[in-house]
């Protein structure tokens, strides 16, 4: 099985959040890099376990981006991989994004490509469903479970109020979340293979980009907290039914 | 003319569903046009009913094969309808469905899509949409540059208003493709608010010491008509079911009001809640970071205050 896991640079999930130029570009500056949780955590640990079971396995890692990614790309490969390729691309449009992963993918021939389920600095969640329409591939969203027989695989996504066991053939696109593998620390073996693993960089495509980013905002600051003595609970409940409105 | 897609589940329509047709009428008046809505798969819900949220005509897909939800058929009925109808904006909520489904149809409609917006668009300068990013810690304002638009609204964002007007209801039908996926069983709790939709959430962390005391979580709920959640502490260690869990690496939720029971705030947990409306912590640390993000707080040991806050709302419901 040949599997393709796409990976997403973001900052730390405590990185402090604030913009520069007019509230136009992110204030990058002393901001700590990681790889996108969901991508880590779920899509290249599952990839990961799929190999342990069947060392014929082959996980390939893709990174849209600029040189800058290529620590984060490195510390990937410290977890799992056997190569990784970077497309030269700085854009930040979802389309544009999933449509330079599709070109790669296409050429790669992969039975599964696997993607969290949304990156925690845009939250778009688009790339893989974007991806399975621009290939006409199956996908199924918001996994937190995939097993994979032969050419069949089983997925358990979330729904409302519920799950859904869902089917299908191979090749298929997942985006995964929690469930579906436990977060792990590269060891040492891992951290020094890394190194000599291949990462190839490839320029990109011409693509269209269907948004832009106009500006950024900050949300309003609260008001701060009201606090109601311990000994007197009822005064919050009177306060959340006559104050506040919502109960 | 404005596409609302209108979701549903075993027949029910979600309520998720009236939100985005409130937007999609009131996107429809700001460019002084309607809005229609396209429903797939069998409901007995009267579905003229979505004349009171603003739409003038709802397209019904009946046809079994749309029975589950396969997302690349799913694109092909609502794109095929846009196009019959000059739909030049789609509008979904973006719930398990929308998620499933928008990224595609903005593929296959050559559409910019935004997700998880919380406003209508601005039009002074373009078509621009305010949506949520950085996990609730901040907004961006996307400009959509393509003559079809699909906005993917996020849930609890939009307020609900009615009027007594009907919609025309039509019987469409659309060819949705081979499926690729097939649904092999869904298992829903029962008698459980679903979180994602849930207008008040009760959460608890580890200050609730172990799954025994739960009840002061689940009782508080059931009187308040709210779901439950809890902290990643609380679903690792296994005291609660994993689809509990809100957080960064959980569900966001953004409820009308988040009662937070014994969890500190990290910050992990702050991006799944932070777009609540009215946030309650009750903790007995008074340097527990989630006070910084409350509207209102209790410092005490919640084993004495949930008690008398149940009391206080039995009194409330006059039970």
């Amino acid at each position: 099985m040949k599997i393709l896991v796409c990976i997403s640079k973001t900052p730390d999930t405590t990185a402090k959040i604030a913009f520069t130029d007019n509230n136009t570009k992110f204030a990058a500056d002393g901001v700590q890099w990681i790889i996108n949780p969901y991508d880590e955590w779920y899509a290249l640990i599952r990839a990961v376990e799929f190999k342990e079971k069947d060392p014929s396995t082959i996980i390939h890692l893709v990174n849209v981006g600029l040189a800058e990614n290529d620590p984060v790309i490195r510390k990937a490969l410290a977890l799992g991989g056997d190569e990784a390729i970077r497309i030269n691309y700085d854009g930040k449009d979802p389309f544009a994004v999933a449509s330079q992963i599709a070109n790669i993918a296409k050429e790669g021939g992969y039975d599964l490509i696997l993607t969290g389920k949304e990156t925690i600095d845009y939250n778009s969640s688009s790339i893989g469903g974007m991806i399975a329409a621009i290939l006409d591939m199956a996908f199924i969203s918001h996994a937190i479970k995939l097993d994979i027989n032969g050419n069949i695989a089983t997925a358990v996504r979330e729904i409302e109020g519920g799950e859904e066991t869902d089917e299908a053939l191979l090749p298929l696109i997942v985006s995964c979340q929690k469930g579906m593998a436990e977060q792990r620390i590269p060891n040492m073996k891992g951290i020094m293979g890394a190194r000599t693993k291949p990462l190839k960089v490839v320029e990109p495509a011409a693509v269209d980009e269907y948004t832009s980013i106009a500006s950024f905002e900050m949300p309003p600051a609260k008001a701060g907290v009201k606090l109601i003595p311990a000994d007197n609970p009822a005064e919050l409940v009177r306060l959340l039914h006559e104050e506040a409105r919502v109960i | 003319m404005v596409l609302v897609y209108i979701d549903q589940a075993d027949g029910q329509i979600k309520k998720s569903s009236f939100e985005v047709a409130c937007y999609g009428a009131a996107l429809a008046q700001q460019l002084s046009t309607e809005a229609c809505g396209i429903i797939i798969g069998n409901t007995s819900e009267d579905l003229s009913n979505f004349g009171n949220y603003g739409l003038k005509k709802v397209y019904s897909v009946k046809d079994a094969s749309f029975n589950n939800l396969d997302p690349q058929m799913y694109i092909a009925a609502i794109s095929g309808l846009a196009e019959k109808i000059s739909a030049n904006v789609i509008v979904l909520s973006n719930n398990t469905t929308g998620k499933a489904v928008a990224p595609g149809l903005s593929v296959k409609m050559k559409a910019g899509l935004v997700v998880g917006a919380v406003a209508l668009p601005d039009l002074s300068n373009g078509f621009s949409v305010k949506k949520s990013v950085f996990s609730g810690k901040a907004f961006a304002h996307i400009k959509i540059n393509t003559e079809t638009k699909i906005i993917s609204l996020n849930q609890n964002s939009y307020a609900v208003t009615k009027t007594d007007a009907k919609a025309e209801v039509e019987d469409y039908s659309a060819n949705g493709g081979t499926p690729k996926i097939k649904v092999v069983k869904t298992d829903k709790v029962k008698g459980e608010i679903p979180l994602s939709e849930a207008s008040i959430v009760v959460s608890g962390g580890r200050g609730l010491k172990g799954p025994e005391n739960w009840g002061l979580i689940t009782e508080l709920a059931h009187l308040l008509g709210a779901a439950t959640a809890c902290s990643r502490p609380v679903a690792d260690l296994g005291w609660r079911p994993h689809h509990e869990h809100v957080g960064q690496t959980g569900l966001a939720i953004a409820p009308n009001l988040y009662i937070a029971v014994g969890i500190s705030g990290a910050i992990q947990h702050l991006a799944g809640v932070n777009r609540s409306k009215v946030i309650v912590v009750i903790n007995k640390d008074p340097e527990a970071p989630f006070f910084k993000a409350a509207d209102y707080g209790i410092v005490g040991d919640i084993f004495e205050v949930m008690p008398k806050i149940i009391d206080a709302v039995k009194n409330l419901k006059g039970l």
